[in-house]
C-alpha cells in the first residue's frame, strides 16, 4: 500500500458544504443534490457516501461495509471512490 | 406509440415554479411569454403548497422558485418552507429586486438551499440600460447578503451583443462577490429575445474573442469558480436536446397553474396543457396529452425520423420549431440538416453586420404595456 493509501484510509471525510446527500424513495437510490443538479448514485457509491460524516475514517467504512456485506476487499474499490469523490468535490 | 419508441418515463425530477410573471425589471431577453399581460388569476398559497406536494409525492427533487421576480411573492418563504420540509433542494432564481437582509434572514430560516442571481452586466450604465431600471448596487448588496448566508453562489449573466464584448468585467465581477459558478448564458432566442433578436445575436468575432477570453480566466483561476458556457444555439450545427428531452426530467408551473414540459411550450398550437387546479402532478405527467405529445420518437418527421443522432438530441426544441419552420414536429432548424436551416443562417448572417442604427427598430422591453400591445397586434 501507497503512503498515499495510507494516509486517505485515516482520513474522515464528509460530505462537502455545496452538496446534500439524501435517499430517494421515487428513484430508489441516493443522490448527491446541488444548486440546479442531482447526481444519482449507484447503490455502493450510495453505501459509501453515507458512511462519510466525518466521523468516521475511510478504514472504518470499509470495515462497516465489509462487515454489513459479509465480504472482504473491499479497500481497493472504496479507496478508488473516495479518490474519485474528492476530485469531484463532493466529498472534503 | 409502442415500447420501442415510448422509453419508460421517469418521474418530473425537476419542479420549476414560476410563481408570478410580475417583474420590476424590463429585460429585452425574457423567455417569459410576449402575452404574459393575458395572466389574471395567480395561484393562491394553498394552491401553491399543493402543487409542492404532489410533485413531491410524484418523484420531484429539485424545486425551482422563479417568474417574473419570485421576491414579489410575500408568501415566498411558506412556499420555500414547506418545499424544505418536504426534502426538496430548494434554488430561488431572483433578480435581487426585494431581498432585503430581513427576508433573507427569513429564508435562510425557511430552509431555502441556494439562491441564483441574475445580473445584466457589470457595467452599471449598461446594465440599467439593459435591464431597464436601476439597481446594479442593490445586485452587489444582494450578493453581499447570500455570501453572508452561507448560501452557495450561482451568478447568472445573459450574454448578448450588447455586452458580450464586456465578458472580463463580467467574470471578474463575479470572482470579486465570491460566486462558486457563474453562468454565462447566451441568450436563446424565445420570446421577447426572438422579438429584439438582431439587436442581441452576437457576431461570429463577438463569441469567439468571448469564448476565448472565458478560457483564459478557467485557466488562471481554476477551482475558485466554476464557469459554464452557453453558446446561442445558432451557432451550432446540431440542435440542443431541449429539456433534456420533453416530459423527461422538467415540468414547469406557470403563474395560473399551467403545467408545461418548458417554459414557452404554451404557444405551441393545438396542444392543451393541463392546470393544476384541475388535474393532479402525477396525472398531469403521466397521462396527459401535452405532455406525451413529444415523447419518444413517434412525432418525429424527416430528417428527424431517420436520423442516427435522433437519440442525442431529439430534434432539438419544439417551440423553435413552431417559431422558424411554423411546424412543431419538424426538425429544429439550427440543425444544418433542417429543410429550414437557411431561417437560422440568415439571423447568423444579419449580425455578422457592424453596428446597427438603435432607432431604426428600438428594443422592445418587456413589460405589461408592451405585452397588452402585442396581444391585441397578434389580434387573439
Amino acid at each position: 500500500m501507497s503512503t498515499h493509501d495510507a494516509e486517505l484510509l485515516a482520513a474522515r471525510p464528509r460530505v462537502a458544504k455545496l452538496f446534500r446527500l439524501q435517499w430517494e424513495e421515487a428513484q430508489q437510490a441516493w443522490v448527491l443534490l446541488y444548486p440546479e443538479g442531482m447526481v444519482k448514485l449507484n447503490a455502493s457509491a450510495g453505501e459509501i457516501m453515507r458512511r462519510c460524516d466525518g466521523e468516521r475514517s475511510v478504514a472504518d467504512i470499509v470495515t462497516e461495509l465489509e462487515d454489513a456485506f459479509v465480504t472482504s476487499g473491499l479497500t481497493e474499490d472504496v479507496l478508488a471512490f473516495v479518490a474519485m469523490a474528492r476530485t469531484r468535490g463532493w466529498l472534503q | 406509440m409502442n415500447d420501442q419508441t415510448t422509453p419508460s418515463v421517469g418521474p418530473p425530477l425537476w419542479l420549476l415554479a414560476e410563481l408570478t410573471y410580475r417583474c420590476p425589471l424590463h429585460c429585452a431577453f425574457c423567455y417569459n411569454p410576449v402575452d404574459f399581460a393575458r395572466t389574471e388569476q395567480e395561484l393562491d398559497t394553498e394552491g401553491w403548497l399543493r402543487v409542492l406536494r404532489e410533485a413531491r409525492a410524484a418523484g420531484s427533487v429539485q424545486c425551482g422558485f422563479s417568474g417574473g421576480e419570485p421576491m414579489l411573492r410575500d408568501d415566498l418563504e411558506v412556499l420555500v418552507g414547506e418545499a424544505h420540509r418536504l426534502g426538496f433542494y430548494t434554488n430561488l432564481l431572483t433578480s435581487g429586486v426585494g431581498l432585503s437582509a430581513e427576508r433573507a434572514a427569513a429564508l435562510k430560516a425557511a430552509g431555502l438551499d441556494h439562491i441564483q442571481l441574475s445580473f445584466q452586466d457589470s457595467t452599471k450604465e449598461l446594465n440599467d440600460f439593459l435591464s431597464h431600471t436601476r439597481t446594479f448596487d442593490l445586485k452587489q448588496q444582494v450578493a453581499a447578503l447570500i455570501k453572508g448566508h452561507g448560501w452557495p453562489m450561482v451568478m447568472n449573466v445573459v450574454i448578448h451583443r450588447l455586452n458580450i464584448d464586456y465578458i472580463d468585467k463580467i467574470i471578474q465581477m463575479a470572482v470579486d462577490l465570491g460566486a462558486e459558478y457563474l453562468e454565462l448564458a447566451n441568450s436563446q432566442y424565445y420570446s421577447w429575445a426572438l422579438l429584439n433578436r438582431d439587436h442581441l445575436l452576437p457576431s461570429r468575432e463577438q463569441l469567439e474573442r468571448a469564448e476565448r477570453i472565458t478560457n483564459e480566466f478557467r485557466e488562471r483561476l481554476g477551482d475558485r469558480i466554476r464557469i459554464f458556457f452557453v453558446v446561442p444555439d445558432y451557432y451550432e450545427k446540431r440542435p440542443k436536446k431541449c429539456m433534456n428531452g420533453w416530459g423527461n426530467v422538467f415540468l414547469t408551473v406557470t403563474p395560473d397553474g399551467t403545467a408545461l414540459p418548458c417554459h414557452t411550450a404554451k404557444m405551441l398550437p393545438g396542444l392543451s396543457f393541463p392546470n393544476v387546479r384541475d388535474m393532479g402532478v402525477r396525472e398531469i405527467w403521466y397521462e396527459s396529452e401535452g405532455f406525451n405529445h413529444y415523447r419518444g420518437d413517434a412525432w418525429m418527421k424527416e430528417p428527424c425520423r431517420t436520423c442516427p443522432e435522433k437519440e442525442k438530441d431529439h430534434g432539438g426544441c419544439r417551440c423553435q420549431a413552431y417559431m422558424l419552420a411554423g411546424d412543431a414536429a419538424a426538425a429544429d432548424p439550427v440543425c444544418e440538416f433542417s429543410p429550414d436551416h437557411a431561417v437560422v443562417e440568415e439571423a447568423v448572417a444579419r449580425a455578422q453586420a457592424p453596428v446597427r442604427c438603435p432607432t431604426e427598430a428600438p428594443l422592445v422591453f418587456r413589460d405589461p404595456k408592451n405585452s397588452r400591445r402585442l396581444i391585441a397586434e397578434s389580434g387573439h
